[in-house]
């Protein structure tokens, strides 16, 4: 293990590893552009210059491998003159238009201007290179020749992550732009990283531009719901709107990145069909109703048809969309009903996915369901059956689109035959046509909790907004029925769901919630 | 004058036939070191031979060579830098065209001794009688067992490939050659890792200049110790300078390494035309810093031409007289290296560009320009050395800087007067014009 010295103090790191990596790790910001972890070296924007004594020339930190016994100087004036003098070179041809630049606020030009340069430009304006703006590559992105610092991050991100190369720099010298290749466009399903892994505002979204200024935005750890493999993400939001999704490291997951049907999922979240009240039949209709007397009402009536009936007269379903604590919950509320409880992952037939990120599985749970005893495919369809048969006095449905997932009709007719339907769910399906009590429930973006990933990692999410009107997070809804049917004390927060489940489950049993951390833990033996 | 090597091409009519070649003792040198060297054995005679690199960067040949990995599983390749376009020089071309298997020759007996059985010729996009005069010699080679399976009987494979450039200045640059080779946009590589251990194809390569492995053969013939005795120890050989600019004789010259300039331009040249005065020579081709008229009893070897401040570089000579207007000669300097800027390294795409605008102001900008734009030039090309991946933005900045320091008078006179001085005519039409 070299040991190194890096502005005067002490570093140990493991062999192999960049000078650029070594001071990251000793907490020292080298300023970089081309450098990013998930992509080849390619050394081109010469703004990790740094001096290495014993070595005449200054060398680019990011392809330095360090070396026992160097002496790194990050701040000394040579250093410091070589940062000056690239920013310096980087800006003269630079349209500096900030001011109606989407990435402002974001733009590593714009910070590394402020930290390592402020000289007066020397540069006439109507001498710079002139180039195309605004033009637009492929649905979610938006590119700006003129502002492009040619770290060919973008580049290297298609030749070497998607292998799809759409774009790819053409000409020489300051003429050198990034461009589509002919006949191509910027559509492969991970589109929308090349955004987040330009450094300027050369390349923007499309979604995102002139929604917001980011500095605005606030941000939320999440994972993204869109399909089974949990890429780990951040959520952008104001005054409880959701701007954007962006990927967040997690090298077990996602790497750096995510795709773009997961990016854009956070549409649906805030989309027009949200259930916004609790619900009840009343005696044509449905009335709005609070909080207490919806889960009075529901309680009141799952506990006397699970007391008149037979054990099993009721049947509970909860989808792979339901995190953690509410599969959870909802066994406790089977347990307490005798319930026939039955999980359901349904994902759309045929819908893409890769062997990379895209999981053809379109629930965030699918894992954490199984891994609860509800993998069973069949017991959703014998519930269909028993409920056609007449044999269920009362149904719940949690989190399912029980009509689209189903062929339609036979599950209306089942549905008719059941005295009591309770609906917990966030969005508004056709389902809740047939229910007698709906609760509304909040998305993953407006609560805490975790679901389970494809391989079995278990990953936290982080509460970004709030619920609209007066919808609630499903460990709160489902704590309080189970409460109220004697099913034992409602627990206080999703940590505490969650450790109540890992104190019971076999596969949860070495997870605490507040040891999770960042980027999720593995379940025992995934 | 001694006997040329080098340039046998001008005393022998067709040279570049193989029946003539061989009537001349050609292949000579190729026979013996299969049959008499091992390959470690002819790496020790380049090595003693003191032969180093006429490509630009002077590296020591043999050296090089012994930077291949001892073992390797991997095919090693040789790659032949044929791309000559440094401006002012044409000594490359005319090996190709009048004396291909002179180099032929060379790549066999190198790509021997390095233990390579492909190797590839590299040749300027330009060069199309070269190209073709080189496919023929390789046909002719081939046909007559010097090339191909079992080279002479000994067992040892060769194949050489031509690969024509596109035009690009940096796919002479040793590894943006490597890049185009394969196929890609000729962007020079970062270092490390270097060719000798990962090259084309990610394999051991060696990169060589065609005078570098035209001198092979004689060295070969001849013997290390004959080599290292014309000229300087340090930088011997043969040489060939190719002069050019205001001369009476332009032209290529063999000539002993280390034969002082004046001699070049005065006796082998024949002097300036019009016994006009001399102003300035570029030594060795576009990028290296220009010598004044007092500085060129300098030998033209390449450790001397380094302690007089520039470098013999390509042995490009260009020769201006006192009627040339030294900022407009670093302009079109200028453009040449922004042209050629395969951009991307941020100051050298930028750099070169901004070197431009500013000395086109001087030359052109009709009171544009000002004072302060001569230390601008001095300040543009100090943050453009050492700050890149490959040495075509020092090769820009040093010229620049070169004719600031030098005619510094000058630059500030071009300031004063708003215009040029030497030709106040309007800027003409600009063919290649970016900016
Ligand atoms: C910008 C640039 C252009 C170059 N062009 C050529 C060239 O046209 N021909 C050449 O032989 N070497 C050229 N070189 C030098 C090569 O990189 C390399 O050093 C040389 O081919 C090695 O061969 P040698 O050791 O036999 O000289 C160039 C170098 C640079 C930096
Ligand atoms: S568009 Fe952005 S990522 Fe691509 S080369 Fe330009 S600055 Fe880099
Ligand atoms: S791959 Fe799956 S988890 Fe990742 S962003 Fe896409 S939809 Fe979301
Ligand atoms: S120094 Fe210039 S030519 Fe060489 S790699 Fe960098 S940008 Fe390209
Ligand atoms: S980050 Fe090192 S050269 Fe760009």
């Amino acid at each position: 293990m070299p040991t190194l010295e890096i502005d005067g103090g002490k570093v140990d790191v493991a062999d192999g590893l960049t000078v650029l990596q070594a001071a990251e790790r000793a907490g020292i910001e080298i300023p970089h552009y081309c450098w990013h972890p998930g992509l080849t070296i390619a050394g081109n924007c010469r703004m990790c210059l740094v001096e290495i004594e014993k070595i005449p020339k200054l060398q680019i930190a990011c392809n330095t491998r360090v070396a026992d016994g160097m002496v790194v100087h990050t701040t000394s004036e040579k250093t410091k003159a070589a940062q000056r003098a690239v920013l310096e070179f980087l800006l003269i041809n630079h349209p500096i238009d900030c001011p109606v630049c989407d990435q402002a606020g974001e733009c590593k030009l714009q910070e590394y201007y402020m930290d390592y340069d402020r000289q007066r430009s020397r540069v006439p304006l109507p001498a710079k290179v002139r180039k195309k703006k605004a033009i637009p590559i492929g649905p979610l992105v938006m590119l700006d020749q003129e502002r492009c610092i040619l770290c060919a991050r973008c580049t290297r991100f298609l030749d070497e992550v998607t292998h799809t190369s759409e774009l790819a720099i053409y000409e020489r010298g300051d003429h050198c732009e990034i461009e589509l290749a002919p006949g191509r466009v910027l559509d492969n399903p991970y589109s929308g990283n090349v955004v987040d892994i330009c450094p300027v505002g050369a390349l923007t979204s499309r979604d995102f531009r002139f929604r917001a200024r980011v500095w605005y935005l606030e941000r939320a750890e999440s994972v993204c719901g869109a399909c089974a493999n949990g890429c780990n993400i951040e959520i952008y939001h104001r005054e409880d709107r959701i701007f954007r999704f962006q990927p967040r490291q997690n090298l077990a997951v996602n790497q750096y990145w995510m795709c773009d049907n997961g990016r854009l999922s956070y549409r649906d979240l805030q989309g027009e069909g949200r259930l916004m009240q609790p619900v009840v039949r009343g005696e044509d209709e449905f009335v709005g109703s609070t909080w207490a007397s919806a889960i009075g009402q529901a309680a009141g009536r799952l506990a006397d048809l699970a007391r008149d009936g037979d054990p099993g007269a009721v049947g509970i379903v909860v989808s792979a969309q339901a995190p953690n604590e509410e599969v959870f919950l909802l066994r406790r509320l089977g347990a307490a009903l005798g319930a026939r409880m039955a999980g359901i992952s349904w994902s759309p037939p045929g819908a893409f996915h890769d062997d990379f990120l895209v999981k053809a599985d379109k629930n965030p749970n699918t894992s954490g369901l199984r891994l609860q005893g509800l993998g069973d495919a069949g017991a959703v369809d014998d519930l269909i059956r028993a409920a056609a048969a007449g044999e269920l006095r009362a149904l719940v449905l949690h989190r399912t689109d029980l009509t689209a997932w189903r062929d339609a009709a036979a599950v209306q007719a089942a549905l008719e035959r059941v005295p009591c339907l309770v609906v917990i769910d966030t969005d508004r399906r056709e389902v809740a046509a047939y229910a007698d009590v709906v609760l509304p429930l909040a998305t993953y973006a407006e609560c805490d909790g975790t679901f389970t990933n494809h391989a079995g990692r278990v990953q936290r999410f982080h509460t970004a907004v709030a619920p609209p009107a007066e919808a609630r997070p499903g460990w709160a809804v489902l704590g309080e029925l189970v409460a109220r049917l004697g099913g034992g004390e409602p627990p206080a927060s999703a940590a505490a769901a969650f450790d109540a489940l890992a104190a019971e489950c076999e596969a949860f049993r070495d997870l605490r919630y507040d040891a999770l951390g960042a980027e999720g833990q593995p379940v025992a033996g995934a | 004058m001694a006997e040329r090597l080098l340039l046998r091409c001008r005393d022998i009519p067709d040279l570049r036939r193989l029946d003539v070649y061989v009537a001349h003792g050609g292949y000579e040198a190729t026979r013996k070191a299969l049959t008499t060297c091992s390959p470690e054995q002819l790496v020790g005679i380049v090595k003693t031979s003191n032969l180093r690199g006429r490509g630009g960067a002077g590296f020591p040949t043999g050296l090089k060579w012994s930077f291949l990995p001892k073992q390797t599983a991997k095919p090693v390749y040789l790659a032949v830098n044929a791309d000559e376009s440094e401006p002012g020089t044409f000594k490359d071309r005319l090996i190709i065209e009048q004396d291909p298997h002179q180099l032929l020759e060379g790549i066999i007996i190198s790509a021997y001794a390095i233990r390579c059985h492909t190797a590839y010729i590299y040749i300027r996009g330009e060069f199309a009688l070269g190209a073709e005069r080189f496919e023929a010699a390789i046909a002719e080679a081939r046909q007559a067992g010097f090339l191909g399976k079992n080279v002479l009987g000994t067992g040892f494979d060769l194949d050489v490939w031509v690969h024509r450039g596109a035009g690009a200045y940096i796919c002479g640059e040793e590894t943006g050659l490597i890049e185009s080779l394969e196929g890609k946009r000729g962007y020079p590589r970062i270092k490390p890792p270097f060719p000798a251990t990962h090259g084309l194809f990610g394999c051991p390569t060696i990169v060589n200049n065609v005078e570098t492995l035209a001198c092979v053969p004689h060295i070969v013939l001849r013997g290390a110790d004959w080599f290292r005795a014309i000229g300087p120890e340090k930088s011997p050989g043969p040489k060939l300078f190719c002069v050019s600019g205001h001369v009476v004789r332009p032209g290529t010259y063999e000539l002993p390494m280390g034969t002082p300039l004046r001699e070049i331009i005065y006796d082998h040249a024949g002097g300036i035309p019009g016994d006009r005065k001399l102003k300035g020579v570029i030594p060795g081709g576009a990028s290296m810093p220009v010598f004044t008229a007092d500085e060129i009893d300098v030998p033209m070897d390449m450790d001397s031409v380094q302690k007089a401040g520039s470098f013999l570089g390509s042995a490009g000579i260009m020769v201006m007289d006192e009627t040339v207007c030294m900022v407009w000669t670093a302009l079109v300097i200028a453009r040449f290296f922004h042209h050629e800027s395969c951009g991307q390294c941020t100051p050298c795409r930028e750099g070169t560009g901004w070197l431009e605008k500013v000395l086109r102001r001087l030359e052109y900008g009709e009171g544009t320009a000002t004072a302060a734009d001569v230390d601008l030039l001095l300040n543009i090309a100090g943050n453009m050395m050492g700050t890149t991946i490959c040495a075509l933005s020092d090769a820009a900045a040093m010229p620049a800087r070169a004719f600031v320091t030098k005619y510094r008078a000058e630059f500030e006179e071009h300031a004063a007067l708003g215009r040029c001085p030497f030709r106040p005519i309007a800027e003409p039409s600009r063919r290649h014009a970016h900016a």
